[in-house]
């Protein structure tokens, strides 16, 4: 086992203007379950690739360990790749599906069938290891595909979008399985996907990438309550978080007579407006006509709870004397009183649940 | 959802096929053969027509993508089954929605490794797989397809004067790159390696490996015979600047090899006095190509080797190495090839490729002529070869079957 470090990894690939992978900084501890995700062409896969190996690494370099591995071949790195169209062969015993591929690194029979043992006992396998694999069931038939990687005890499991192929059901299945055998292993986990509830329930650390560069890596937690930037505050969490642009007013942010307040050293570099942030589980209907007027269009009923989709009024912007226009907007409300479709409503944000981001730059301001 | 079936070719035979029951449930009478062992994915023969088609059922968007990429392959002239169709919106009878199929056509007279090896084999069988395996995926990484699932499985053989050539059949993991990385590359060794080794030892387990090749040295053997003929096609060679036969030399042995060099790159030292040569584009299909040029006739590498040297020696016992040769070429296709192969009895004609047919004729006669001490007329060997040899033969026209050994893993959970 052991850490992964990628410092300043670059990759660009050749005629392409920008690099695919800009200057890439993550260090991923021990034992670690670090999830790269993003929207596609971000950059996620090519990382985990120049780990394993399987991209040129143009600048920065990458380490399992102590050891600088940026350009070792694949196989001296001490990686697998889980799940690759693992096969099942019919007429071999479950034992010698799990551990045949070790005796072409060349490992001793006896200590094949220790490593197997020792696999099959955390797999809940044991008992079928002499059996054909047609016996087993198909979650059974499974684990022994993960015993495969599992007998070869690599430093480090590498998984790019290993559950695309399954319906949603399965994927909600399947996700908890290797987020629970990978805690029982403890094997530093690096894993790649393009959805954000995947990566939010399975990693340690989430690291979200976009353009090729890191945004913010980070618990699910801290990321979800202190997103670095407006791409991350958008990208994490479902229902998306709302963001509209604000003015800046006297000790806070205007929002139609109704003043959110802001620490003012905070808002000193800020200009004369700011994006907002709220949450939609973060807002509360407003007993009179201050707060964002939302005009309802449509009424999601959950029971407990309500989902309002619907378009939000932005203030006109006095900095600039343009409207922002109307923006898209989502709360979740009481779901015994919902208002109605077609319904003039008006939301304010609980207080301290609000993030507030630069307008230029789209980075967080105060906590 | 309405059925949508969009395809190269219009076939309204395909409207026929019962697309809103689950392709594991299709009627027997529906499909060319009964599948065999267990696969990833569902799979099964259909005979549409005089053709026979391949149905793999998977889910819509690894549909798309698996059949732009066998189109990709073909463009690309990589040896590959060919893309037929993809079939969307299909619902079953309760109007619940059932995964894609996508369509590709039985490539005829090809045989599955399984196939090979329950007949009665060479003993040299595996190797010679594995210099065709080698060679395809030479061929498909020069193209920068990185393919992600090298399998014997994944493959299947065509006979080639002797030898076999290996053709791209499951493309699903595949990736086309403008360029691979030595990485890329060799992880698909390691991943052909690891296969290769636990498909024989499968076939092992299972009885059906009579050849007493041990299934970790034949799996090895793929690297080394990849890496072989990898640096023959891209390796740069240095020489003194007096040795430029050198440079025709080359292109000479990657000729022999089957490739045609469309691009070389020549560089000097500073002083001018050593020159380096790196083939930069390649093409496979040397032989090949010229046979087509000369005859119209579409074979595969090796036969078309074979039919050239005997296009050649034509040429010389008629003593017209001087004429033409497109000339010369034509009169031995309407004399020798096509009399040849056209003296075959139809009802033997689903035996073996008629080129395949001609290389083995050739084969008899020339063992006819050892054990006579002198020449035989290739008519006399042709009687004899139909007569003796062909009708021992297994028809190999459609040898068909859902090969893969393997089974779901992370496709279903209970």
């Amino acid at each position: 086992m052991a850490t992964v470090t990628f410092d300043n990894a670059t990759r660009q690939y050749p005629g392409n203007p920008k690099p695919s992978v800009d200057k890439l900084n993550i260090e991923i501890a021990d034992g670690e379950f670090l999830v790269l995700v993003g929207p596609s062409g971000c950059g996620k896969s090519t990382s985990l690739r120049m780990l394993a190996g399987l991209e040129e690494v143009n600048g920065g370099r990458i380490l399992i360990g102590d050891r600088d591995v940026t350009n070792l071949s694949p196989k001296d790195r001490d990686v697998a790749m889980v799940f690759q169209n693992y096969a099942l062969y019919p007429h071999m015993s479950v034992a010698d599906n799990m551990g045949f591929a070790l005796k072409i690194a060349g490992v001793d029979k006896a200590e094949i069938r220790k490593r197997v043992e020792e696999a099959a006992k955390i797999l809940d396998l044991t008992p079928y290891l002499d059996r054909k694999p047609k016996a087993l069931s198909g979650g059974q038939r499974q684990r022994v595909a993960m015993g495969r990687a599992i007998v070869r005890s690599p430093q480090v499991f590498l998984m790019d979008e290993p559950l695309s192929n399954l319906d949603a059901k399965l994927r909600v299945q399947t996700r908890t399985q290797i987020a629970s055998l990978q805690r029982r292993l403890g094997v530093t986990t690096v894993y790649v996907t393009h959805d954000q509830v995947e990566a939010m329930t399975m990693g340690d650390r989430v690291a979200v990438l976009k353009d090729g560069i890191l945004q913010q890596c980070d618990s699910p937690r801290r990321m979800y309550d202190h997103p670095a930037n407006v791409f991350v505050a958008g990208f994490i969490g479902s229902p998306a978080m709302n963001l509209m642009d604000v003015p800046v007013t006297d000790g806070g942010v205007d929002l139609h007579g109704h003043t959110v307040p802001v620490a003012r050293e905070d808002l000193t570099n800020a200009g004369k407006h700011v994006t907002l942030g709220v949450r939609p589980e973060d807002l509360e209907l407003s007993s009179d006509t201050s707060g964002i007027p939302v005009t309802v269009d449509v009424v999601e009923e959950l029971g407990a709870d309500a989902y309002i989709y619907g378009t939000a009024e932005q203030k006109l912007l006095e900095a600039t004397g343009e409207n922002a226009g109307d923006v898209p907007f989502i709360a979740r409300v009481d779901g015994r009183r919902p208002p109605e479709k077609g319904e003039k409503i008006y939301l304010k944000p609980k207080p301290g649940h609000v993030h507030v981001f630069n307008a230029e730059s789209g980075l967080r301001i105060g906590d | 959802m309405t059925l949508e079936i969009t395809t190269a070719r219009h076939d309204p035979a395909l409207l026929d096929l019962p697309w809103s029951v689950p392709l594991e449930d299709w009627p027997e009478s529906t499909l060319a053969a009964l599948p065999r062992g267990i696969s990833r994915h569902v799979v099964r023969f259909v005979r549409l027509g005089t053709r026979v088609i391949a149905i793999k059922e998977i889910k819509a968007d690894l549909a798309d993508r698996e059949y732009a990429m066998l189109r990709n392959l073909r463009k690309l002239e990589i040896p590959s089954v060919e893309p037929f169709g993809v079939v969307h919106g299909r619902t079953d009878a309760d109007g619940n929605p059932l995964d894609a199929c996508l369509i590709t056509r039985h490539l005829q007279f090809s045989l599955p490794y399984r196939a090979l090896y329950s007949q009665s084999l060479r003993p040299d069988t595996a190797v010679r797989l594995m210099d065709a395996l080698a060679l395809l995926l030479v061929r498909l990484h020069l193209e920068g397809f990185w393919w992600g699932d090298v399998s014997l499985s994944n493959t299947l053989f065509r006979r080639d004067a002797g030898a076999f050539a290996a053709y791209l059949v499951d493309a699903e993991t595949g990736e086309l790159h403008s360029r691979l990385s030595n990485g890329q590359r060799e992880h698909d060794l390691d991943i052909a390696q690891v296969n290769i080794a636990g498909e024989l030892m499968d076939l092992d387990a299972g009885g059906f490996l009579e050849d007493q090749a041990d299934p970790f040295e034949v799996a090895a053997s793929i690297i080394e015979r990849y890496h072989t003929l990898w640096d023959a096609v891209t390796g740069s060679e240095r020489f003194e600047a007096g040795d430029r036969w050198r440079v025709e030399e080359r292109i000479r042995k990657l000729n022999e090899l089957g490739f045609d060099v469309d691009e070389l790159s020549m560089s000097t030292d500073i002083g001018g006095t050593e020159i380096v040569i790196t083939p930069k584009v390649v093409d496979a299909g040397h032989h090949s190509r010229r046979l087509l040029r000369l005859t119209g006739l579409d074979v595969g590498e090796n036969q078309a080797r074979r039919l050239l040297n005997d296009l050649d020696a034509y040429a010389a016992a008629t003593d017209r190495q001087n004429d033409e040769e497109a000339i010369v070429a034509h009169d031995w296709l309407s004399n020798i090839y096509e009399p040849v192969t056209r003296a075959v009895p139809r009802e033997l004609r689903s035996r073996l490729e008629p080129a395949e047919i001609f290389h083995e004729v050739l084969e008899h006669r020339w063992y006819m002529s050892e054990r006579a001490g002198h020449d035989i007329p290739i008519f006399d060997a042709l009687a004899d070869y139909v007569a003796t040899v062909l009708p021992a033969k297994p028809e190999e026209q459609a040898v068909l079957g859902v090969d893969t050994a393997e089974m779901p893993v992370i496709s279903r959970i209970d």
